[in-house]
């Protein structure tokens, strides 16, 4: 992979739902073999965000480049080369978790069908999930259902992994062995991992950069290494962040 | 010997070399899905053979993802002993180390078929919980009055609305045409015999003792009966009807009473509608071929005695009972899955009409023996 074309382009990206601005102006790069993390408070904008990366919600104004690739001018569909979890998991309920998994083989590479099965039993095993092939979506727990999203996602081996919340729900044990899942495709495959988290030990364990994005600022309040964001940044909402204090202000609850 | 195995050009290349008693398979190029795709079929081959040792030579390999690595170790498998595996890069080993845990054998097969007998339980089961569902109906009934607080009111309204007023335009259109076809129909035979004027006869006894009340439950089960099992089904999928269980709310009197209840106001009124835009349509055709409107009056009244009516009026009633409870325990009987609300709709619309049907031929068989 070239060192030089970030994997991820984005420039003054701006976002309004009818007179609500939900951020302006956010603008930053993803490098190639990075993981980078997406923070913020809830109702921010992240996933929000998120889906503009990916091609579901033209930007008001400022541009995304993936892959090298303008997500809303390109005829080239950039969108099999990146792995998306959603952050409700989007598991097609009327499949089994292994048909879940091999339905983005089956779509999209000439494997065959054992060739599928196969692969879908890897990914399935990478999340820990070997032995719950077989389950139906309505049958596993919030979390399993989180890990065959991210499974799924992982399908087709893409250069890019856009994860939104993957471990909400997780206890810390099994979300611990996802930070170290994520750290392992990315050293081993040199994927980019793209990760929307809350998880302050996740974020400090996994993410080289990180960008936070605020409510009430309407964009971004801060970006780099989250370690040193964590040490010196002197906003005081990312400090509180790192910190877990509440922050007082008009919308939030003081003594919760 | 030597053979490649066809890959595309610039892509992953497999060549396979048989020498004495092992067999090497030289990858050559990026093991990624496409390649994956492309060297399976000839990988697993030249894998299957147990009686040479295998060895898998990856010098040649740039690069590997776990799509490739899973086609290195499904040929292991296949080869049912562990192969040597040579000259791998210290990423692709990195890679294949990642994979290896996670392609352990397949636990656990796919649960089998229905069986017949499991078919058979399965029905019997469910007329069991039909019987229980109707118990906890009368319960349910039987308690309302202590537990009127439950019951709201204004779900009462919304339902009877949904299920009534709006099905108004339906119920008269229906009930028009239903009296054109009918007229026509009839009139054509009867004029042979001078006998025009009895289709008003013949019309308003079919219309007012069977057709209204039927027509009228076959429009609530399709309308309401399949919007009552959705309603309570998605709140069943939602875990909503959970929720309400841990407030110590009870379904029964909360979400299927007043659908009953509405259901069953709305029934008799829709049926008079019925009857009315029935009677309307006959009237029309028979005023279009000469009849004047007083004689189709006349006959009609002529033909209709009290009980006629409010025979039909029962009917309703009971039709529209069993459809809201046909179409409620459909909802509370959703399974699990975004298919279930759906099939709960299905059941409704299917079973409403069946019950509707039989209860028509048991309340025949009712009235004739009352002499009605
Ligand atoms: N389709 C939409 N129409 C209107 N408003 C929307 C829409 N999608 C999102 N929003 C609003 O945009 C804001 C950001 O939503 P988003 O889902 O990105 O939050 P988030 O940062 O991912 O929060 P969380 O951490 O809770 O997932 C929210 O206030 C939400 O109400
Ligand atoms: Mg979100």
């Amino acid at each position: 992979m070239s060192g030089v074309a970030p994997i991820i382009d984005a420039t003054g990206l701006r976002q309004a739902f009818g007179s609500r601005v939900i951020f302006s102006d956010v603008s930053f790069t993803v490098q190639a073999g990075e993981v980078f993390a997406i923070l913020g408070g809830s109702g921010c904008g992240k996933s929000v965000l998120m889906r503009q990366m990916i091609g579901l919600l033209p930007p008001l104004a400022g541009s995304v480049r993936v892959l090298g690739q303008d997500m809303y001018a390109g005829a080239a569909d950039i969108r099999t080369r990146i792995g998306v979890m959603f952050q409700a998991g989007a598991l097609f309920g009327s499949m089994t978790l292994l048909e879940n998994v091999m339905l983005p083989l089956e779509l999209l590479s000439d494997l065959p069908y054992a060739a599928r099965v196969a692969v879908a039993r890897v990914k399935l095993g990478l999340v820990g999930l070997a032995d719950s092939a077989g389950k139906m979506p309505s049958e596993i727990s919030g979390g399993m259902a989180k890990r065959a999203a991210i499974a799924r996602a992982m399908a087709l081996d893409p250069p890019l992994l856009l994860l939104d919340e993957p471990s909400a729900g997780l206890d810390p044990i099994t979300s611990a062995g996802l930070d170290r899942l994520i750290l392992e495709l990315r050293d081993e495959l040199g994927i980019t991992v793209v990760v929307v988290t809350h998880e302050l030990a996740s974020i400090l364990a996994i993410a080289d950069r990180c960008l936070m994005l605020d409510a009430s600022a309407g964009g971004v309040i801060a970006q780099g290494d989250p370690r040193l964001l964590a040490a010196e940044c002197a906003h005081p909402t990312v400090r509180a962040f790192f910190h877990r204090e509440a922050v007082a202000g008009p919308s939030r609850t003081r003594g919760a | 010997m030597t053979h490649p195995a066809a890959a595309p050009a610039g892509a992953a290349s497999l060549t396979v070399r048989a020498h004495g008693n092992t067999v090497a398979l030289c990858f050559a190029g990026r093991l990624d899905v496409p390649a994956a795709a492309a060297l399976w079929p000839a990988t697993l081959h030249a894998a299957g053979d147990p009686s040479r040792e295998l060895v898998l030579d990856l010098s040649a390999v740039q690069a590997c993802d776990t799509a490739g690595a899973t086609l290195l170790l499904e040929a292991e498998r296949a080869h049912g002993r562990a192969a040597r595996i040579i000259g791998a890069e210290a990423r692709v080993a990195a890679v294949l180390a990642l994979v290896r845990p996670a392609n352990a054998a397949p636990a656990g097969q796919p649960a089998p078929a229905l069986r017949l007998a499991d078919r058979l339980r399965a029905v019997w089961r469910s007329a069991g919980d039909g019987l229980a569902f109707l118990g906890e109906l009368m319960l349910a009934f039987a308690r309302a009055p202590l537990r009127l607080r439950m019951l709201r009111w204004a779900d009462v309204l919304r339902a009877a609305d949904e299920a009534g007023v709006r099905a108004v335009p339906l119920v008269l259109l229906l009930g028009v045409l239903i009296g054109l076809i009918l007229a026509f129909q009839s009139l054509v035979p009867m004029q042979r015999f001078g006998a025009d004027i009895y289709v008003a006869n013949l019309v308003a006894l079919g219309v007012v003792r069977e057709l209204g009340p039927l027509l009228t439950a076959m429009v609530l089960a399709g309308r309401s009966g399949s919007a009552f099992a959705a309603e309570i089904g998605t709140m069943k999928v939602n875990q909503e009807l959970d929720a309400l269980a841990t407030m110590g709310v009870d379904a029964m009197t909360m979400l299927v009473l007043p659908r009953l209840l509405a259901a069953t106001v709305m029934m008799p009124v829709l049926t008079v509608l019925m009857d009315f835009a029935g009677l309307v349509g006959m009237a029309l055709v028979l005023t279009g071929f000469g009849v004047p409107p007083v004689v189709v009056l006349h006959q009609v009244a002529a033909a209709l005695v009290p009980l006629d009516f409010t025979g039909g009026l029962f009917k309703a009633c009971v039709f529209g009972l069993a459809v809201a409870a046909i179409g409620c325990r459909a909802g509370l009987a959703t399974g699990v899955g975004p298919r279930a609300v759906g099939q709960a709709a299905t059941s409704a619309v299917v079973g409403g009409i069946i019950a509707t049907i039989m209860l028509d031929g048991v309340l025949a068989v009712l009235y004739n023996r009352l002499g009605w």
